[in-house]
């Protein structure tokens, strides 16, 4: 009696049934669990992608059909486009200031408030709750606001800083400032609660066979035992925040205005938005969506090579 | 000695430091209760006298431009949120169960494929997501503001990750005594990782409550529009319309701190046993 295996041999063309239904048998289960979740992933998620790529190759302004234009769009955005430039300067800008000094501000207060103790929790929800607040563009607006009224106008010129009220959200040169600074205190998301998890997570001997062995100082404390323990949650933070930064939009938005002053408050994703659905260009759009996607997994990738060392 | 000074250093740079970080939301907080002669007070003063609820009122029975009143908003944004919210936390924990607890030729693929839709902006994605929605009939439907947000890139990491912990040894102990993969999954398993599951909610409550993009592309109708839609109207209202633009702003902003608060202690707890560590 021959093995099914050995069956196989003899008539290599013939796929043994057997080998399908032990193939389900074994997996079936699992496949059926991940259904749900893989269908929406695909038609939600993957297909708009696949999407956006094909129509960053076309005009397409929803009212008529897609016309093919090669590479027409990518051509006009990176040599013709000048507003595209300043939402690349802008959107650096913002992420260089909010990526990094964001990263190391949330670690830097992750790794204050985890030294507290007892009193991390108050503290935590203190320091995450600004990252959850959902309407607060309105207060911000009422601090920054550029008459005699605003709250910060009125804390200058009242303590003889300022003669007369400044505008903030309109001026170009600290519009992005101020955008930056309130993205700043809203940003001690996701990423800081990584941080936090991932200082509580280290066992307390590290420290005590560090003192034993002789660590001079706290900084030193810090460099060589609390940093590289934390490696992955360091990195998952980092993550967050560059895609975050890279995206940003809303705030930017709101703050800012649209257009904004000489466009200093314009991002890539705003440029985006302007030509999706201000005017109808999904190709062009879809276009700066690609280049968008490719810059952040570039970066990312980049940040996966430094951090994973 | 030196160790108590830095200690209270710490305390006092965290203290300034924490006020920034929440005064802006107690003077939003404050400003929804206050009446309109003490709204405008100049110069500005930070707590209110005598608190109201007018502003509240004002919200629920305005009808503004349409026809539609504010409590419907609400009503909406409550209905959505919970509704996806739920569906969310059944649909991914499924989908992590045999993602964490089981080796089947794919997972590779499906780890890869939802990092990098997690790195494309959500703004991005809208536009064709709309195509797909319209080719699917959904648009202007309730369905448009569930459906596509259930596969949400990320969370179902965090599942995987806290699944991973559950010993294998309860799931072999559960099954020899002939529990098939949905009681394994649903009695076993799930009860287990509760702090994962609320940290999920969270998470997807927050970005769901907040989420004013969606509804705006999705739905034509008024009367399905959701609050962070109605936002911008009260908001362009003015000066005459500051007290309820007030109230509106607290009216979306407590919720999500107020069931962060509920269940903060699951987050911490989460991050730290799910060992990001890939």
């Amino acid at each position: 009696m021959t093995s099914p295996a050995s069956a196989a041999a003899i008539r290599p063309g013939r796929r043994r049934p057997g080998s399908v239904r032990a193939f389900f048998r074994r997996h079936g289960a699992s496949y059926l669990f991940v259904l749900p979740f893989v269908v929406l992933f695909l038609v939600f998620y993957v297909a708009p992608v696949l999407v956006s790529m094909g129509l960053s190759f076309t005009y397409f302004n929803v009212l008529q059909p897609p016309r093919w234009v090669g590479l027409a769009n990518y051509v006009s955005l990176f040599l013709a486009d000048d507003v595209f430039v300043i939402a690349i300067a802008n959107t650096l800008k913002f992420a260089l200031f909010t990526g990094p000094l964001g990263f190391v501000l949330s670690f830097l207060f992750a790794w204050l408030i985890t030294s507290t103790g007892r009193a991390r929790i108050p503290y935590t929800l203190v320091y995450y709750a600004p990252s959850i607040a959902g309407g607060m563009t309105s207060v911000w607006l009422l601090i920054f606001s550029g008459d005699r009224y605003g709250i910060l106008n009125y804390l200058l010129m009242s303590s003889g800083i300022l003669d007369e009220p400044f505008l903030w959200t309109g001026d170009p040169s600290t519009v992005m400032p101020v955008i930056i600074f309130v993205a700043l205190w809203s940003s001690m998301g996701t990423g800081f609660l990584a941080q936090m998890a991932g200082l509580q997570s280290i066992p307390g001997e590290m420290y005590e066979a560090g003192k034993v062995d002789g660590i001079p100082t706290r900084w030193h404390e810090l460099w060589y035992i609390t940093i590289p323990m934390m490696k992955p949650y360091l990195l998952v933070a980092a993550v967050l925040q560059v895609v975050a930064s890279f995206n940003v939009f809303g705030i930017a938005l709101d703050i800012a205005g649209f257009p904004s002053t000489l466009y200093a408050g314009h991002t890539i994703v705003t440029h985006l938005w302007d030509y999706a659905f201000l005017r109808f260009e999904m190709g062009y759009s879809s276009g700066i969506a690609m280049v968008l996607f490719v810059a952040t997994f570039g970066l990312n990738r980049l940040l996966r090579r430094l951090l994973t060392r | 000695m030196a160790k108590r000074r830095l200690y209270i250093g710490t305390h006092i740079a965290l203290v300034l430091i924490g006020a920034v970080m929440v005064l802006p939301l107690l003077y939003m907080v404050v400003n929804a209760f206050k009446p309109y002669d003490e709204f405008f007070l100049w110069p500005p003063r930070f707590w209110v006298r005598r608190p109201t609820l007018e502003h509240f009122a004002n919200l629920v029975m305005s009808t503004d431009a349409s026809v539609v009143p504010v409590s419907r908003y609400v009503f909406n944004s409550v209905f959505v949120t919970a509704l996806t919210v739920s569906l969310i936390l059944v649909v991914q924990s499924m989908a992590a169960f045999p993602l964490a607890k089981h080796r089947f030729p794919g997972r590779r693929i499906i780890y890869v494929l939802n990092m990098a839709a997690f790195m494309f902006a959500t703004e991005v994605v809208q536009i064709p997501r709309f195509l797909v929605v319209n080719a699917l009939g959904m648009v202007d439907t309730y369905w448009a503001l569930i459906i596509p947000l259930l596969a949400q890139p990320f969370m179902v990491f965090l599942l995987v990750q806290y699944m991973g912990e559950v010993p294998e040894a309860l799931l072999e102990a559960a099954r020899m005594d002939g529990a098939n993969h949905w009681y394994v999954y649903s009695r076993v398993v799930m009860p287990l990782i509760r702090p994962a599951l609320a940290t999920v909610l969270i998470f997807t409550f927050i970005a769901i409550w907040r989420d004013g993009f969606s509804p705006i592309i999705y739905v034509r109708t008024e009367a399905l529009k959701t609050l962070p839609v109605v936002m911008s109207t009260i908001f362009g209202g003015g000066v005459g319309r500051a007290g309820p633009a007030a109230a509106a702003s607290f009216l979306m902003t407590a919720p999500t701190v107020v069931i962060f608060v509920l269940l903060q202690r699951h987050v911490l707890s989460t991050m730290a046993y799910s060992g990001i560590k890939e």
